[in-house]
């Protein structure tokens, strides 16, 4: 195979049409959907809407809803943890706020449970891998808050329930868009490099299916230069964690309360007993679930633990009959297929064309309707298909230097352009090949606008929880998600702690539920939460995918 | 046998063994690759990630592995290919497998932090030398520079830092992930990318200028200037809202650039 600038020759002939065509293409746009043309795209085109991707759930609170099958299956599962294993006369950590997981969610929540009078010592922060091992570090694009003149915290609120479609729950909502610019003024003050003009003012972009451009960024690092300074403040206050140490399952006590959780090290195989006023719940996603087949753009830990334990202990779940597809993931070269190319790119003005070289799709539809359209594209033969048949479309990246002249790719986008350079790739030069990837779990434990769950004891913030976004997500706010819930989840849980006493331990929930599974004859070998994902042997490379 | 003959089968082993070696570039290209796991010969598929071929190899991650994209700097990885006199230093999820490579992943850096309260702190021209005085050891070796998989240039923002210019320091490492590559390499001892981390604090807290639509949005925020519009819209019956939502104006469409900064 001969290669020309990182790109197999033939590839390389249809990127000659969309040089050719560049100039037109960047004249004449494609215009956005209707609203119902917005639908006819989904339901034909998105796995949401695809038979068999999903199945009834037959166990738990939940029962007799449509979730996707590998939540299901998880759900389904009988626990990993066997009760009989675990001394709970033996406590380990004894502490007023346990706090699941040390992403972006879980840092935000400890710094301002601290800050509203948990002492450090009292606070304890577990996680799976490391500290700031998240989906939050991974975010590229930017956050959205409503602070130029000619936007709104209700154009803002506006946005994100139309983007949603309506199936929000409005007071997340609400505090999602009234509580977003605060949370950049904090940032402010701890010292986030945000990417600004001159004279101080934000550059904002625009994203998918947002009205005003309201987009802050961190050149193409929004989410790592957020998220370690937010770490960052965290290390400096001494806030204890406890890495490589995954909650396996909550503990609860005689009163029905959520009583903190069992970890579990993954290095030294012990069990650990953790006794908690309060618990927040901030695991995050589960894209490494692989749900419907996508390869994903997720972190090695996003499997869905949250969600599990969360329903062991009777919480309900939203929205998990949707998944959502990123349009941008790479799909060539194979090393990078499924990492994420930012919407941001698209922000700047690149247009997604096919094979061709055809425009198809309006390039800031939400996100779901954007893939939709990038998946018709591949389905109807438009599109183009690697070497090891991933199919793709091109986004023309190098019209973005057009638009705003030369060096801009090299200093808004250094993140993309170290990606493909190793593959001897310029995207300033050539456009790059995308087709969608799992990127978020847009539902979850259903929480209220204080972040606490059905359950006593036990609040959930970040992408861990259900209704903020309700069936769909936008671009910008997910590291709003995790600031603006983090943030109250630590208020409203430190509130708590003054008044929660626990009462005796147990784990009687586990025997109940597992008698559940084997009450319906469910016959299945696996059990639940999974902790990490399978890619041992040839699952290291089978991800390149049966997509079609 | 003559000199010349001598000479001339000197010269056909030589091309043999280049053949020899094409053809295994070739096998490598399109076939398998071997690679050693920390010593251990592996056969893996040619052009996996060094993470997938681990994997591949039977290995699965506890430490080592995060984002699994190039923004965590969990698997910071030190390598050298078999006969080849430097060391490689690159990102397990970003760096392909070459034949072989012999491998082996950093677990975790001890590399100590300064404590500080930013709020306490003032961006002076000493003040990343106070509280990382060990940056005054440089000898400019560059070390730190050739063993960052970002390819930032460490040395000299290392340099930008004792020169107490926070603003160059902060900008120059502002792609740092933080993989701790350079201070398990740097002869003096510096913790660059703990060092880069206070210095971009400081820019972003100090020295950038401040926006005033976000102060003068705040002070509406608080006064519930939009508490009764949001109010509306979450009362709103839905095909009212979904009208609304449908004949808004979007701000790309209108000025035809999306991106409009």
């Amino acid at each position: 195979m001969k290669m020309i600038d990182g790109y197999p020759d033939y590839m390389m002939e249809s990127i000659k049409l969309v040089e050719k065509k560049r100039d037109y293409n960047m004249k004449h746009p494609v215009k956005p959907m209707s609203m119902k043309e917005r639908e006819e795209m989904l339901s034909k085109y998105h796995p949401d809407y695809m038979k068999g991707t999903r199945r009834e759930l037959r166990v738990g609170i939940d029962k007799g809803q449509i979730f996707y099958n590998g939540i299901v299956d998880l759900l389904e599962a009988r626990t990993i943890v066997n009760p009989k294993d675990i001394d709970l006369s033996k406590i380990d950590y004894d502490v007023d706020l346990l706090i699941i997981g040390g992403g972006g969610a879980g840092t935000v929540a400890a710094l301002f449970a601290h800050e509203s009078g948990i002492p450090v010592e009292k606070i304890l922060i577990v996680t799976k891998l490391r500290h700031g091992d998240a989906n939050s570090m991974m975010a590229q694009g930017g956050i959205q808050a409503a602070d130029r003149p000619n936007d709104s915290p209700a154009l803002h609120y506006l946005d994100i329930y139309g983007g949603g479609h309506f199936t929000n729950k409005p007071e997340l909502a609400r505090a999602l868009a009234l509580d977003a610019p605060r949370i950049i003024n904090w940032h402010e003050n701890l010292g986030v490099m945000y990417d600004r003009q001159d004279d101080g003012e934000f550059q904002e972009l625009s994203g998918g299916g947002t009205c005003r451009n309201r987009m802050h960024s961190c050149k193409d690092y929004s989410g790592m230069e957020i998220t370690r300074n937010i770490r960052d403040r965290a290390r400096n206050l001494e806030i204890p964690v406890l890495e490589f140490c995954p909650i396996v399952e909550f503990m609860m006590d005689d009163k029905g309360q959520v009583a903190g959780g069992i970890a579990f090290n993954l290095e030294t195989y012990e069990y650990y007993v953790i006794r908690a006023k309060a618990t927040i719940l901030a695991t995050g996603g589960s894209g490494r679930l692989h749900l419907s087949n996508y390869p994903t753009t997720n972190h090695y830990g996003a499997t869905g633990d949250g969600l599990v334990m969360a329903y062991h202990v009777g919480a309900n779940l939203l929205d998990l009959d949707t998944i959502q597809i990123h349009p941008t993931g790479d799909a060539f070269p194979e090393p990078i297929v499924g990492i994420l190319s930012t919407e941001k790119i698209r922000g700047l003005g690149a247009i997604p064309l096919n094979a061709n070289g055809d425009p198809f799709v309006f390039p800031l539809e939400p996100r779901d309707v954007e893939s939709a359209s990038l998946i018709k594209e591949c389905k109807e033969g438009r599109g183009i298909v690697t070497p090891t048949g991933m199919p793709g479309v091109w986004l023309d990246s190098p019209m973005i230097e057009i638009i705003h002249g030369e060096g801009t790719i090299a200093t808004k986008l250094a993140g993309e352009v170290r990606k493909f350079k190793r593959f001897g790739i310029d995207l300033t030069k050539h456009p790059i090949l995308v087709y969608p990837t799992l990127h978020y779990q847009n539902g979850g434990v259903e929480i209220n606008e204080k972040c606490e769950t059905k359950i006593p004891g036990l609040f959930a913030a970040g992408e861990v929880s259900g209704g903020v976004h309700g069936k769909n997500r936008l671009m910008g706010n997910s590291l709003l998600d995790f600031n603006v819930f983090g943030r109250r989840s630590g208020i409203y849980a430190a509130k708590y702690v003054k008044k929660a006493k626990i009462g005796k331990l147990t784990l009687n929930h586990l025997d109940k539920y597992n008698k559940m599974i084997d009450n319906l004859g469910i016959k299945s070998e696996k059990t639940a939460p999974i902790i990490l994902p399978e890619y041992r042997g040839e699952m290291a490379i089978s991800r390149s995918l049966d997509i079609f | 046998m003559n000199k010349n003959s001598q000479f001339l089968l000197e010269k056909s082993k030589e091309k043999t063994k280049n053949l020899e070696k094409k053809n295994k570039n070739e096998k490598a290209k399109t076939g398998e690759v071997e690679v050693f796991i920390m010593g251990k010969s592996y056969k893996v598929p040619a052009g996996l990630t060094i993470m997938k071929a681990l994997e591949y190899a039977g290995y699965r991650f506890i430490r080592g592995c995060g984002c699994r994209a190039g923004f965590c700097g969990a698997c910071s990885t030190v390598y050298r290919i078999e006969d080849e006199q430097k060391l490689g230093f690159d990102l397990a999820c970003q760096k392909v497998v070459e034949d072989k490579m012999y491998l082996v992943q950093l677990p975790f850096v001890p590399a100590a932090k300064a404590e500080y309260d930013i709020e306490k702190l003032h961006p002076s021209d000493t003040i990343l030398l106070e509280m990382y005085p060990e940056i005054a050891r440089c000898v400019s070796c560059n070390t730190c520079t050739k063993s960052c998989p970002q390819d930032i240039e460490v040395m000299k923002y290392i340099q930008m830092a004792i020169r107490g210019d926070i603003a160059r320091c902060a900008e120059l490492s502002f792609d740092c992930i933080q993989c701790g590559l350079c201070a398990m390499r740097c002869p003096a001892d510096i913790k660059h990318y703990h060092l880069s981390q206070l210095s971009r604090r400081l820019r972003g807290k100090y020295v950038d200028p401040k926006s005033k639509n976000l102060a003068k949005r705040l002070g509406e925020i608080d006064n519930r200037k939009y508490d009764d519009e949001i109010d509306n819209l979450m009362k709103m019956a839905k095909n009212n809202i979904m009208e609304l939502y449908k004949n808004r104006k979007i701000e790309a469409e209108e000025t035809g650039d999306l991106g409009g900064d």
